[in-house]
């Protein structure tokens, strides 16, 4: 089917698909931002942002504000295109599939 | 098809997830279509006093008419301090409704686009004020709150992109048409906030509510 192949497996969960969209549009977004944008717990996110990291689809920023640290994420020019690939993929089968 | 769905439903999550994030949308049309109420009876009370027909002028003279000079300043610190806590009751009821906190970092954003040019054009009009030059107040105001709303717009509705652009316009009409700056007030900060409060309300809330 035409762009199934453009469809990348690191973007299947809910959460990625989050993360992604809210990096594809703002700079640095920091984790309590992250958390309250998707609504989720603590644990759920961090396990997602890791796997992303990995594929180096964002980039990771540890600072201290204040007393507090505090972690910020940003999307890699790899991680954007790579999104825009899949979101493509998504419109093509969508279309073709009507 | 139910897999064209799951690739729909995340269209859509990708959408509102770029949107939620980097604009503010819990503003709410009816805080537009109060503070322009509140302007409009402003200006009236304004205009039905004596202090006008010297205003009108521009050439008003500061002797002993400093009192009448702080009723105006008055009524148009009450009107702005009315429409700010009217507008934070709407905006805060309609981020209840969507489930959003109100001070989010769109709101910072576009707080910040619109303040940083309204504070600029306050600071100007004060000292134009200071020195006794009152008539081109008016347009001012009216410039540098369109210049910050058109600012603002590109973290919030698209509706203030306009309703910005036809303050800067009203503005320099104003400053070309000198003297009637009272008149300008009503329909910059009256009649444009109510019609493009309105049409938010209509476009975004009704029958979503």
């Amino acid at each position: 089917m035409k762009g199934f192949n453009q469809l990348n497996k690191a973007f299947e969960s809910r959460v990625r698909l989050g993360v992604m969209s809210v990096l594809m549009v703002n700079d640095w977004v920091s984790y309590s931002e992250m958390k309250e944008l998707l609504s989720l717990t603590d644990g759920n996110l961090a396990s997602h942002i890791t796997a992303l990291d990995k594929l180096n689809y964002i980039e990771i920023e540890k600072k201290f504000v204040g007393k507090k640290p505090q972690t910020s994420y940003k999307a890699t020019k790899l991680g954007k295109t790579e999104f825009e690939k899949h979101i493509d993929g998504l419109e093509k089968l969508l279309i073709n599939n009507k | 098809m139910t897999e064209t769905n799951k690739h729909l439903e995340d269209l859509t999550q990708i959408r509102t997830m770029m949107e939620r994030s980097s604009r503010f949308l819990s503003l709410s049309g009816l805080s537009g279509v109060f503070a322009g109420i509140y302007a409009i009876i402003g200006a009236s009370i304004v205009y039905f006093s004596d202090t006008y027909s010297n205003f009108i002028s521009g050439h008003y003279s500061i002797e002993g008419q400093k009192n009448k000079l702080f009723l105006l300043i008055g009524i148009a610190a009450f009107v702005l301090f009315a429409s700010l806590v009217t507008g934070y009751l709407f905006t805060s009821r309609k981020a209840k409704k969507q489930g959003l906190k109100i001070w989010d970092k769109s709101a910072k954003l576009m707080m910040s686009s619109l303040f940083v040019p309204l504070i600029t054009g306050g600071f100007i009009c004060l000292m134009m004020l200071n020195m006794g030059n009152f008539g081109l107040v008016a347009p001012f105001t009216l410039i540098f709150y369109g210049l910050g709303l058109f600012n603002a717009s590109k973290f919030s509705f698209i509706e203030l992109k306009y309703l910005g652009l036809s303050e800067i316009i009203l503005g320099l009409i104003a400053i070309i048409d000198y003297g009637y700056g009272l008149l300008y007030w009503a329909i910059g900060f009256g009649l444009l906030h109510i019609f493009y409060g309105t049409l938010m309300y209509l476009k975004y809330e009704k029958d979503k509510a």
